[in-house]
């Protein structure tokens, strides 16, 4: 069967062309992959690849600007909304976006991100909240849940001396300059594919002009979590979904307007 | 008659996650055990009938380590017509 159907006229999908050749080293299943893929699946789409910068985080992402093929500057931990600041304003008219994790953008790097919002740079974040530290061991993040295992929460994260998850999106929203601010999930078929969708949107938003853009990724990591892959998908629907609601936290009406 | 599939997975970059195996369809897909990629994995491969080409594998997998096809099989008239 294989060899009639192999041929380009019935092509439905391959790997992307704003991705290397390079194999990444996340682990089996992690969904930081997914987000790169939609990434460089909507630079390619918008026909921007030759014209967008990526600063990569400290975190598992740290070699991001290995795998997406465009330019890519690597930020000290934390920084990477204030070096994305400071490009955008230099190259006004390149795509510039940052790509963190949470302990990279809600711990070390809050100050930077929410200042960053507050000046509605136009720039665009894509935040991955997987509720944990993963590149340095599974430590506990400022998204862990209550009563969540982390190695350095090891009886669960305990609300009365390490106090609560942060709702970055919620947050943000509340900032004036934020023109685009939403949550997605990267777990099943459907919530991917609005995953992608709303990373077209914020792009769309900063290349327009209207103002700071964040797409929030809810996404896995299975080693941090001690589970297989597919277990964490379900492990993210069922725990992380109701502590982090999906949702368009703030969609400026020049934002709305647009069509695309 | 549904649309005829094919994938292939590219053994440099899967990594046996089976996100693939538990999100296709019609659950065509398992882990290859006879074979090892140079990573050490089992990669992903059909091993049945019933792909339709929907493309869900490759929208999973965070690899981006699978090619679609799909087939465009034209209905006939008589049937595209027919029906109640
Ligand atoms: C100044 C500084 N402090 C601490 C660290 C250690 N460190 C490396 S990555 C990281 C957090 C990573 O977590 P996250 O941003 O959630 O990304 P993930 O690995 O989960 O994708 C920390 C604390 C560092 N590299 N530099
Ligand atoms: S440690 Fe976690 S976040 Fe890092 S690559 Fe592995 S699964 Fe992904
Ligand atoms: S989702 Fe990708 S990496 Fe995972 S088993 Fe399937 S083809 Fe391999």
């Amino acid at each position: 069967m294989a060899a009639t159907i192999v041929n380009p006229e019935n092509l439905v999908y391959s790997r992307p062309k704003g991705f290397t050749d390079m194999p990444s080293h996340y682990c089996p299943g992690c969904t930081h992959g997914t987000a790169q893929r939609l990434v460089a699946e909507v630079l390619e789409e918008m026909n921007i690849l030759d014209k967008s910068i990526g600063v990569a985080p400290v975190g598992c992402a740290v070699f991001a600007y290995n795998y997406i093929d465009i330019d890519f500057v690597e930020a000290a931990h934390g920084r990477a909304p204030a070096m994305a600041t400071g490009i955008k304003r230099v190259l006004p008219d390149r795509v510039v976006f940052s790509y963190q994790g949470d302990g990279d953008l809600a711990s070390i790097g809050m100050a930077e991100t929410v200042h960053a919002a507050a000046r509605g740079e136009n720039i665009t974040i894509i935040f991955i909240n997987n509720a944990i530290y993963g590149m340095t061991g599974g430590q506990m993040a400022p998204t862990t849940l209550p009563g969540m295992k982390t190695t350095s929460s090891p009886n669960g994260r305990d609300v009365e001396t390490q106090g609560y998850p942060i709702r970055v999106s919620e947050m943000l929203a509340t900032l004036d300059g934020a023109g685009y601010i939403v949550r997605r999930s990267l777990h099943d078929p459907k919530n991917i594919r609005l995953a992608k969708k709303a990373i077209r949107l914020a792009f769309e938003t900063q290349v327009h002009g209207l103002g700071f853009s964040m797409v929030e990724l809810l996404s896995t990591c299975s080693t941090g979590w001690g589970m297989t892959p597919v277990e964490s998908l379900a492990w993210l629907e069922e725990h992380m979904i109701p502590a982090f609601p999906l949702g368009d936290y703030k969609i400026a009406s020049s934002v709305a307007a647009l069509k695309i | 008659m549904p649309a005829k599939g094919w994938i292939e997975v590219n053994d440099l970059y899967c990594k046996g996650c089976e996100l693939c195996i538990s999100a296709c369809p019609p659950k065509v897909l398992e882990l290859d055990n006879e074979k090892l990629t140079s990573k050490g994995y089992h990669p992903s491969h059909i091993f049945k009938d019933g792909c339709t080409g929907c493309a869900i594998c490759a929208l999973v997998c965070p690899d981006a380590a699978i090619t679609v096809y799909r087939e465009v099989t034209k209905a006939p008239a008589s049937a595209a017509a027919g029906g109640d």
